[in-house]
């Protein structure tokens, strides 16, 4: 690994003091990424501002009925806490659908949410890459690119964000708490990332001395009628080809209230609204089902090696919802897609 | 515009940092180190403290050959850094016997024949122990599901899956 200073941060207020006073340092917490792309010579941090022992690891009901999530919390812990697993399944599935037991116990929260694309080219130095050194070029449009994005995509950056966590994230609504120089804000998950555009350096819209404090999840769990589909080269321990948060409210069998979000497919956990509309009021079917995979899907474009997630990704949503209706959710041990 | 394929460090120049002393709790042993910033826990494990029993096999956190237990849990030790793990209890695989008692899961994969050329199996080993410290697994698909963080390129999975099962029920 390339030489870096190290310290540690002794409150939130110390690490935003730390991180203004240089700006090619950077947080670290669990570590699972950031030393990665370092070893890859894909990050140089001149400095790393430790954040791993800072007092933010605990899940506690909001009075809004909600939980707020310290951005410290291990994804394992999270995982498994029983709020987590008794309110929002869908988060719990999520989470234990990606990487490892062994990184999940190092990876943090608001880690999660900031790791990058796991792009061949991106990570490769020795290849022009947009997201790495804006202005290179973009190996993927043209190169093996059966992991990149059908959505969202534009002419400088086809990459996908990895997270399994923030897919579910994204469907249940969550608000990101951060905290900066300027003070604190809060910004609903929708907004947290970006679409590539001709920025693709830009993962999300977190200012670079900005902290994340905690996720806040609202008090909507959808306990009853949720499903998480992933879909892998291999059963386990794999980035999602394709994946699918569902989430349901329904009155006997019609549809009052639908979230849908897909992952492995855009730059950002993906939804549409039109696809959530127009389930409500329908009959939980596989007309319905199909139809909202269509709008969700709308635009979807292939660039070769990856033509194949349309398809995939439309059986993928029509069986997650179907999952989600039938109060069956996809299991994570028993790989049988039902 | 920057020339295409140039790495992240190209051209940075940095004063380098001096080596800064950490406390690490390694196998019941508090010992003291002068590492650089950028030393990984499975460095300092292998090159300033001769453990070799814990590998590095990808460094890249996808194989799981370098796990160890931090207060009982396990982690990829390639993953992190060893002035990160300031006063954690490690338990590295020459920690496990006991009054020079195999720990039951190494007589497991002995018993099992759970392991043909070795590498994997102090990461398998730590890694197994960490999963029947944490009580989710049962089944053997639950077993599988939870160590699919540890890769064996010989292929001794059926048998790995035994030896856990073995030092499941005797735990």
């Amino acid at each position: 690994m390339i030489p870096f200073q190290y310290s540690r941060a002794s409150d939130v207020a110390d690490a935003i003091k730390q991180s203004a006073a240089d700006p090619s340092a950077k947080f670290i917490a669990g570590g699972t990424n950031l030393l990665d792309l370092i070893k890859y010579d894909v990050a140089a941090p001149t400095r790393l501002i430790d954040i791993s022992r800072l007092p933010l690891r605990n899940v506690d009901e909001t009075a809004s009925g909600g939980v707020l999530i310290g951005a410290l919390v291990p994804n394992t812990d999270l995982a498994y806490h029983p709020l987590i697993e008794a309110r929002y399944p869908l988060l719990s599935r999520a989470i234990l659908a990606g990487a490892s037991q062994q990184l999940r116990n190092m990876a943090s929260t608001g880690g999660n949410l900031v790791q990058r694309t796991r792009c061949f080219y991106f990570y490769d130095a020795t290849t022009p890459c947009n997201k790495r050194e804006p202005g290179s070029g973009c190996s993927a449009i043209s190169g093996v690119n059966r992991i990149n994005a059908i959505l969202g995509t534009s002419e400088s950056c086809i990459a996908t964000h990895p997270s399994d966590m923030c897919v579910a994230l994204a469907a249940l609504e969550a608000t990101v708490h951060v905290k900066g120089p300027a003070g604190t804000r809060s910004i609903a998950f929708a907004d947290f990332h970006r679409l590539p555009n001709n920025t693709p350096q830009l993962d999300t819209n977190l200012e670079p001395d900005e902290i994340i404090t905690a996720i806040e999840l609202p008090a909507k769990g959808f306990a009853a009628n949720y499903s998480y589909l992933k879909i892998r080269d291999r059963l386990s321990y794999a980035f999602a080809l394709v994946s699918v948060a569902a989430a349901l409210e329904l009155d006997g069998d019609t549809i009052k209230e639908a979230r849908l979000a897909l992952g492995g497919v855009a730059h950002k956990p993906w939804r549409s609204s039109a696809a959530e509309a127009t389930l409500l009021g329908k009959r939980a079917d596989t007309a319905a089902f199909a139809q909202a995979a269509d709008w969700l899907l709308h635009g979807a474009k292939g660039y070769g090696h990856n033509d194949f997630k349309i398809g995939l990704a439309r059986r993928a949503i029509i069986r997650t919802l179907s999952q989600a209706a039938r109060g069956t959710p996809q299991s994570i041990s028993d790989k049988k897609i039902r | 515009m920057t020339h295409p394929g140039t790495a992240a460090s190209a051209g940075r120049i940095a004063a380098v940092p001096e080596k800064i002393p950490v406390t690490l709790n390694v196998n019941g042993k508090r010992v003291q180190l002068s590492v650089a910033p950028w030393t990984t826990l499975l460095d300092a494990l292998r090159d300033h403290l001769d453990l070799t029993g814990t590998k590095k096999g990808c460094d890249h956190g996808q194989c799981g050959a370098c796990t160890v237990l931090v207060g009982g849990r396990r982690i990829n030790s390639c993953l992190t850094l060893a002035v990160m793990q300031e006063d954690g209890e490690i338990t590295t695989i020459e920690g496990l016997a006991r009054n020079g008692e195999l720990h039951p899961l190494q007589q497991a994969f002995i018993d099992h024949d759970a392991f043909q050329c070795g590498y994997c199996t102090s990461g398998q080993i730590c890694s197994a122990a960490g999963l029947i410290a944490e009580g989710r697994a049962k089944t053997a698909d639950e077993i599988r599901e939870l160590m699919s963080g540890n890769i064996c390129r010989c292929g001794a999975y059926p048998n790995i899956v035994a030896a856990i099962q073995q030092a499941m029920e005797r735990s």
